[in-house]
């Protein structure tokens, strides 16, 4: 046995922050039980960067549900069921369940082989499907009215004979509202595993014909260039080279808001129209992604908030006028994977070696287009509509009384939104005053302190013995945790100059630091700074033309950041677990994106 | 009259790789080298003729010494040095071979200036094929006793500000798509010697990335003597000692070389370079790269990695399914 010189903290030893004890803001099955310090946890900050509000932990709830219910019971994976979650101080931790007997394994295998099989035979037919439900979904969201429970209700109530009152669809279109949020996490999960199936069996088969090879080059390999999630980016960029081609560029200026922008545009003759409607067409459906990655209420979507993609516009307008193309390389990206791909297949040393190689990578770009396109639709777009309705009934709740702001909804968990609705319903039956405006203020009051101090906390990346090696490879692709990573993340933090992670990105560069720990942050960073930030969201990509390089405390090499930082050629250092927390803005870094280390050089 | 024919010398354009038997491994793989359009030192082979002669008279043969010195003039005439530096290497029938490697153990002497010392360095080179050690290395091979000759190359001196060597495989790993290269200041002799600690680099070749770069502290660097034959030892200057022997674009540029070469024998090649004060690269040797060759046709034997499945997807099955350890 090898010596065991990782350690982290038991769950159990983790106290609560002080002046939270006793905090009752999570759900009870969230909570450290017996037997968990036997268990490895590790804190899931890719997803989770920040304490989650009440509210927001349906987005764990939801998407373990899902992921879980997929492996363990729909397609059987053989050697992992689901993941436990438990919030700490906040923070979402978690541990997946292996299948350990080989008889268990076997059986599964039987059942996984037949039903996954199933889906990558009928891949494209269940995928358009899959394009249909999200679709329907959509437009459910949508058509949720949510009640105003005025003193009389409709008289259609009565001249349609339906036998219903309003207070009824208060309560059942909450419930339609929830689920919608459960089912997108279903349709998340449907292909997601069979996907990154795909994706890992390329990897790993690479990784023995090519034992230097790396992450970031199998990802160049199986990435698409065309997908969804560069649409958004995409789109700003054509309606700057729009803004300068309808000669109103001068209304594009550093420091002026959206409002201002707009205002301006609205007021003039000319050609202004033909932007305005190329800017309210590519609203919908593309400023339907979120400023973050649709985990938390706070991500709104570009359409909420403005003043990202107008921030972003005014750079973009600013490089149209200095001549500098904008447009994606995308044949030469294109030409470039193709060229890469072919030269590793030709060193693999036999046909059959080319053959299975062929078939593999085939595989993975059947599954690329869900895999990266589902975010758009699942995280950014879902997500953001579902959290705009929750407002609506928050706002609800407002008018009457429960708390002082619509926002305030999100510091409840959603069990007991329903239960003050319920309140609301009732009274509005009988006449009286509802008792939540005795009962809520006070709850909302602490929540925001709690989660305040919450903030405060530095979670430890893991908890619990670590295992000898780590054998998910689901962990692996979703949340780049491996066996040296957690030795690294074991490692005291504040010693030494360097953080190691993975390399997402090549390339070296020097530069200055600008630590961002969330997304109302990003409006800050100034030109040719080096971006460190707990994890970067997709919908961060406009901030890439400004920066010279990105480092983040999670991630993997596959995910969207790194896409994107390798599109814009910056070096990028993913998953140092504590860059945020070891950096501070204005030191000097050098960023090593090929080997994954970051120089404090101050 | 002489019972086997041949020319004395033979120049590196006019010989490729199946004059193995007439100029010996290294001079053959030179000529080649050249075809595939890659830098290599001007120079020619002393033929195994020449070497049957000499063995045949026991004594240099006035013929062969006149052709020898007649090709050592012309290399001076090509470099406008009257004293021209040369390398007088060994040159075995059996050395450089793709199944045995025999590195290092036949004579070279480097930095080698004047006729006469050209002549005394053939001789000794001659007399190494003798060499106690070189007959232990064959016998231990079964490469047959019989009939062994020895070409030497005898090549324009490279005066390099930086040398090594470089696996167009790693030498660890076996990885196919990695460049790895050993490189310190001055000439190559420190490195292959194992008398400094090179620095090391790994270069992707399809990305033309470095992957790692190691650079250590090197103390010390092999130089040709100002005046006269042969090599001395030096330190370093303290500036150079822990500053990277290459640049990044040299290590991309040999890597190209490497991959060329590589491609143009069809097998992972063993090369010692140089690179001269402008930051021109000479490539001085390549053979085939032996370890890993040997493994995967071992390997293949067996079976490859990994077969094409009926569909696709199965592929997937395996990895999901239960793990091999």
């Amino acid at each position: 046995m090898a010596t065991q010189t990782t350690t982290f903290p038991l769950p159990s030893e983790v106290a609560a922050v002080p002046g939270t004890e006793g905090s009752d803001m999570y759900p009870y099955f969230t909570r450290v039980a017996p037997g968990d310090d036997e268990r490895f946890w590790f804190y899931n900050g890719m997803h989770f960067p920040e304490p989650i509000p009440a509210f927001d932990a349906i987005t764990a709830e939801a998407p373990y549900m899902s992921l879980g219910a997929y492996n363990t019971r729909v397609f059987a994976i053989p050697t992992v069921l689901g993941i436990d979650h438990r919030i700490i101080n906040g923070r979402v931790y978690i541990s997946a369940v292996p299948v350990t007997d080989p008889a268990e394994i076997e059986r599964r295998l039987a059942v996984f082989q037949e039903r996954a099989g199933y889906y990558f035979s009928n891949w494209d037919r269940l995928y358009a499907q899959w394009n249909q439900k999200i679709a329907q979904l959509l437009a459910d969201i949508a058509a949720i009215d949510v009640p105003t429970l005025p003193e009389f209700d409709e008289a259609a109530v009565v001249t349609e004979g339906r036998g219903i009152a309003q207070n009824f669809y208060l309560l059942e279109r909450f419930h339609t509202c929830i689920e919608a949020m459960l089912k997108m996490w279903q349709y998340h999960f449907e292909f997601l595993v069979l996907g990154y199936g795909a994706y890992l069996t390329f990897f790993e088969f690479c990784k023995k014909a090519f034992p230097e090879i790396s992450v970031q080059t199998m990802a160049r390999m199986v990435a698409g260039v065309d997908t969804l999630m560069m649409r958004p980016d995409d789109e700003l960029k054509k309606l700057a080279a729009l803004a300068v081609e309808c000669g109103v560029e001068s209304a594009f200026v550093t420091g002026r808001s959206a409002q201002e922008i707009l205002g301006d545009l609205s007021g003039r003759n000319g050609r202004a129209h033909v932007w305005l409607e190329a800017f309210e067409k590519a609203r919908e459906p593309w400023f339907n992604i979120s400023t973050g990655d649709g985990f938390y209420h706070h991500h709104r979507n570009w359409n909420d908030d403005l003043s990202l993609p107008f921030s972003a516009l005014v750079d973009y307008v600013a490089d149209v006028r200095a001549g500098k193309s904008l447009a994606r390389p995308t044949e030469r990206l294109k030409e470039e994977r193709e060229r890469i791909s072919s030269e590793y297949r030709a060193l693999l040393a036999s046909d059959d070696e080319r053959a299975a190689f062929d078939q593999m990578l085939g595989l993975c770009h059947l599954v690329f287009p869900y895999v990266e396109d589902h975010k758009f639709y699942c995280e950014n777009w879902i997500a953001t509509a579902f959290f705009n309705k929750v407002r609506e009934f928050g706002g609800l709740l407002a008018r009457h009384g429960f708390f002082a702001d619509t926002e305030d909804v999100f510091t409840l968990h959603h069990s007991e939104v329903g239960l003050a609705l319920t309140d609301l319903a009732l009274s509005w039956a009988s006449g009286s005053p509802p008792r939540g405006p005795d009962h809520w203020p006070a709850i909302v009051a602490e929540r925001k302190r709690v989660l305040a101090a919450y903030a405060e906390w530095a979670p430890p990346p893991a908890l619990g013995p670590v295992p000898e090696g780590i054998a998910d490879p689901l962990l692996l692709m979703l949340w780049g945790i491996t066996s040296d990573q957690l030795r690294a993340w074991a490692e005291p933090a504040g010693e030494g100059n360097e953080l190691r992670g993975f390399g997402a990105s090549p390339g070296i560069v020097e530069g200055i630091a600008h630590v961002v720990r969330g997304v109302d942050e990003i409006s800050s960073i100034r030109e040719g700074e080096i971006l460190v930030c707990p994890v970067t969201a997709p919908s961060w990509a406009p901030v890439f033309g400004k920066i010279k390089a990105a480092v983040s405390d999670i991630g993997g090499a596959m995910s969207h950041a790194a896409i994107v930082a390798r599109e814009y050629g910056l070096p990028a250092v993913v998953g140092t677990g504590h860059a945020t927390k070891r950096i501070v803005t204005g030191q000097r870094l050098r960023v090593d994106g090929t080997s994954g280390i970051v120089t404090i050089l101050d | 009259m002489e019972e086997t024919g041949g020319a004395n010398v033979a120049w590196f354009d006019d010989i490729d790789l199946d004059d193995r038997a007439s100029v010996g491994g290294k001079g053959a793989s030179l000529g080649e080298l050249r075809r595939a359009r890659v830098d290599v030192p001007p120079g020619f082979v002393v033929t195994t003729a020449a070497f049957r002669r000499f063995a045949r008279e026991g004594a240099l043969p006035r013929a062969v010494a006149n052709d020898v010195a007649r090709g050592y003039a012309r290399l001076c005439a090509e470099a406008g040095d009257d004293a021209l530096p040369v390398a007088v290497r060994s040159s075995a029938t059996a050395e450089d071979g793709a199944a045995a490697s025999f590195a290092g153990l036949q004579d070279t002497y480097l930095s080698v200036r004047g006729e006469a010392n050209v002549l005394d360095a053939l001789q000794r080179c001659w007399a190494s094929l003798h060499g106690e050690a070189a007959v232990a290395y064959r016998s231990r091979l079964e490469v047959r006793e019989e009939e062994p000759a020895m070409g030497v190359v005898i090549q324009r001196m490279v005066e390099p500000r930086s040398a090594g060597v470089m696996f167009t495989r790693s030498p660890l790993s076996g990885d196919p798509s990695v460049v790895c290269v050993s490189s310190s200041w001055g000439l190559g002799s420190s490195v292959v010697g194992g008398e400094v600690t090179p620095d090391e680099f790994v270069v992707n070749k399809v990305t033309g990335l470095v992957v790692r770069s190691t650079i250590s502290d090197k103390e010390i660097r092999h130089v040709p003597l100002e005046a006269g034959s042969g090599t001395r030892e030096e330190p370093n200057p303290p500036e150079l000692r822990t500053r990277a022997s290459l640049e990044t674009s040299e290590l991309r540029a040999l890597t190209e070389i490497g991959t060329r070469v590589e491609r143009h024998y069809g097998c992972a090649q063993d090369i010692e370079w140089a690179v001269d004060g402008r930051g021109t690269i000479f490539i001085l040797q390549s053979r085939p790269e032996t370890v890993w060759s040997a493994r995967d046709r071992e390997a293949a034997a067996q079976r490859a990695l990994e077969t094409p499945k009926a569909k696709p997807f199965e592929h997937v099955f395996s990895f999901f399914g239960p793990r091999k350890t």
